[in-house]
């Protein structure tokens, strides 16, 4: 690079010391925070996913008891949904590269986003605090059914209150976003002419904001009832457990589009980027997101088609259940529409975005299995439902989240990873993945259950299969750590536009200097997506 | 850091901007909404299922305390409102004192519901007492409702009462003033809310009939 005029120090060196960062009011750095934090959560849950498909390896009991293993998949569950998946790629990426990609030099409300980033530490805190005391960490599921949830004597309390702290903080950063959106844009930058990422950030915060108070209010009765006797959903002193579920899944439903719509964001921002084409159908890539968040509202009954409830209320949940595949194959079919003739570079993010489709497009249509009345009643909490969640989970929002870290990391860090190693670490996670989560769709066809330390005989051979599969995932997650570690530390310096982008983040050097842009960013004529060089006959 | 060469973004995060700290705020009270808005969801479905039960259990609250504290907390969401008025008007004292005054009602309604809560734990009307256990489950579905909800509001009187007090403080510092008043308003904002709340608690648990 040949710096022209002065550089400007970069958001690294602009300050120096400990408390520089956890004090921070710098929206990049702590995107970066967030990253770190979440990262280390990610890989101790990853570890004790291991652990568990180490015990499913054989039948009966291999290395931990019963009691043990519904620990361990409870803190999987709790870590990966409230510390790694809802915060990833909003707190993380969001944070990072919401305010850039606007044009403006932070977010809205800069205190409130350290405060959000000290909150999360305080619910990874609380959740991590089960651990040393008392009988040990919850053993309810992630999900704290009652009366279970009420009655057992593992440390629920202080399980549910981290989820309640975690989901405080995850309702700020909504806030943030959704005032930042509508307040910093870039002047002559109108709603639709924002980034995709952008639009899918905007809908996933409004559900946060519309639908994290429910669950904090359930989860405090929850507290409620074990720590006063208030008992509200303990049938034994009053109340009813089924409305528990009810209130849980009205938050908790929405929540799975918390973690799906920004994953969808970053493919749609990877796709045109790669293909140096205009976005296929912006306008319904974007109101695509807001169509899912707005019916994924009035899908959560779909979880508790054989809790109880009347047969006209399954019917109204699973046909609104089967409306959510529409917006969401609006956007797989424009994805694949913008591939459609473009000048495609295949580079590591793109593969991901590639997969992240692949992977979806499986769980999605699991899900399809599973939204349907008649199918769900056999296949209801059976691997079949473990191995869908993580199709969607994982494969989706997952991939999509080191797809992002991929695509953005020469911005971040100024630094360019080994691209050999990066794919290498990318087919194996893509082999591992499938190897280890498809034999569990087939494995809970055949009627295996969910949650158990043991199963029958018949189903050894592929428990083989998917915990082999297992070993290929996380060798796959290791070689992709260190190399970007190594890549932060000492890779080749990258330009300030090595994928030849034009979302403003592109814009401004890499990494950006403290006040995101020395010069005034210029929006792309004709669009946020509108590639110079693409050729665009049909547009 | 920022020297005088320093480009600076016109729509920068870190100027201000009372639209959006009014947003913030409302956005954040339509969070508050729906957290109570659960607690009414539940309210709803267990009066539907106990409708005898929630009545009679009803009759142990006394009516006149609840008046008083439903006067007190309207009161109070006037004077914050004139208290907003006179600092926009310049008057930072007047301001001050207003706000004082809020928060003396606030510290009212709590007294008063100490006394109401005390006398239900004289009476043996909570959850592990004799009294209580002995108590039909619907009764029980009513009082559980009733602490839960009516200390959840108690806790949200103290938040806004110590939120009010903060932002005295920012007044008398100067840091809140007649052209940035916008944290005054908030905490006006706030304060209705919780009045709000209150002005749909008092029927729900003392009056219908």
């Amino acid at each position: 690079m040949t710096g022209t005029a002065i550089e400007q120090p970069s958001f690294f060196q602009a300050k120096k010391g400990l408390f520089s960062w956890i004090f921070t009011l710098d929206h990049k750095r702590i995107g970066i925070l967030y990253l770190y934090s979440i990262g280390i959560f990610f890989l101790v849950a990853a570890a004790l996913g291991v652990l568990m498909r180490l015990e499913l390896l054989n039948p009966g009991r291999d290395l931990i008891e019963a009691q043990t293993y519904n620990q361990v998949f409870t803190l999987h569950g709790v870590i990966m949904i409230f510390l790694f998946i809802i915060p990833s790629v909003p707190a993380v990426f969001g944070n990072f590269f919401l305010p850039i990609m606007l044009g403006t030099d932070d977010v809205a409300f800069p205190r409130l986003n350290l405060f959000s980033w000290w909150l999360y530490i305080l619910g990874a805190l609380f959740a991590l605090s089960t651990l040393l005391f008392g009988d040990g960490p919850a053993d309810t599921g992630w999900t704290f059914y009652a009366p279970y949830s009420v009655k057992t004597g593992t440390n629920v309390t202080m399980s549910v209150l981290a989820a309640f702290i975690l989901g405080f903080s995850s309702i700020l950063t909504g806030l943030n976003f959704i005032v930042t959106i509508h307040r910093l844009r870039t002047p002559g930058m109108g709603f639709n002419q924002m980034p995709l990422f952008s639009w899918a950030l905007y809908a996933t915060s409004w559900i946060q904001l519309l639908a994290t108070p429910v669950i904090g209010i359930t989860l405090l009765m929850i507290v409620a009832e074990r720590v006063f006797g208030i008992g509200l959903f303990d049938p034994s002193i009053g109340g009813d457990p089924i409305l528990y579920q009810h209130l849980f899944w009205i938050y908790s439903h929405p929540a799975v589009y918390i973690m799906a719509l920004p994953a969808m964001g970053i493919v749609s921002e990877i796709i045109p980027t790669f293909a140096q084409r205009t976005i296929f159908g912006y306008k319904a890539i974007a109101y695509s997101s807001m169509a899912i968040a707005f019916v994924g509202y009035f899908v959560w009954g779909h979880h508790m088609f054989t809790s109880g409830m009347s047969g006209a209320a399954a019917i109204v949940f699973s046909i609104m259940t089967f409306f959510v595949a529409i917006p969401t194959a609006v956007k797989v079919f424009n994805w694949v529409a913008t591939l459609y003739k473009g000048s495609i570079d295949i580079q590591v993010p793109l593969l991901f975005a590639l997969a992240f489709i692949f992977n979806f497009l499986i769980g999605g249509l699991t899900g399809l299995v599973l939204g349907a009345l008649a199918a769900d009643v056999h296949v209801h909490d059976t691997y079949f439902v473990v191995g869908h969640f993580h199709y969607v989970m994982f494969g989706g929002a997952g991939f999509a989240f080191f797809g992002a870290l991929h695509y953005w990391f020469p911005k971040m860090w100024g630094r360019m990873y080994n691209k050999k190693v990066a794919n290498t670490a990318f087919a194996l996670l893509f082999i591992g993945f499938n190897a280890t989560y498809f034999p569990m769709l087939i494995l809970g066809l055949k009627g295996m259950p969910r949650r158990y330390y043991d199963y029958l005989p018949e189903f050894h051979d592929l428990n083989i299969v998917s915990t082999f599969g297992s070993w290929i995932l996380v060798t796959g997650i290791i070689v992709m750590v260190i190399n970007l570690l190594a890549g932060g530390l000492k890779g080749k310096k990258a330009s300030a536009n090595p994928w030849h982008g034009i979302t403003l983040e592109w814009q401004t050097a890499s990494p950006p200097p403290l006040l995101n842009f020395d010069k005034m960013p210029e929006l792309p004529k004709g669009g946020p997506y509108n590639y110079p060089n693409a050729k665009n006959a049909d547009h | 850091m920022a020297d005088s060469h320093t480009f600076v973004l016109p729509n920068s995060g870190h100027n201000f901007d009372a639209k959006a700290s009014k947003m913030g705020m409302w956005l954040f009270l339509l969070t508050e909404l729906l957290l109570f808005g659960g607690l009414f969801l539940v309210y709803m479905i267990y009066r539907y299922l106990n409708q005898d039960a929630f009545l009679l259990a009803s009759f142990e609250l006394n009516v006149w305390m609840g008046t008083i504290n439903t006067i007190v907390l309207l009161t109070s969401s006037m004077t914050i409102a004139m208290a907003i008025t006179a600092l926009q008007k310049g008057n930072a004292k007047l301001a001050i004192t207003l706000s004082w005054l809020t928060i003396l009602a606030a510290l009212g309604f709590l007294v008063i519901k100490y006394f109401e809560w005390s006398s239900k734990f004289e009476h043996g009307l909570f959850p592990g007492m004799d009294h209580f256990d002995a108590l039909p489950l619907g009764e029980r579905l009513y009082f559980y409702l009733y602490f839960f909800m009516t200390g959840l509001h108690a806790l949200h009187v103290i938040v806004g009462g110590v939120f009010i007090a903060v932002v005295i403080r920012m007044i008398k510092k100067g840091k809140v003033t007649k052209e940035r008043y916008s944290l005054l308003e908030n905490s006006g904002l706030y304060w209705h809310l919780v009045d709000l709340i209150w002005i749909y608690l008092f029927p729900l648990f003392y009056l219908i009939h």
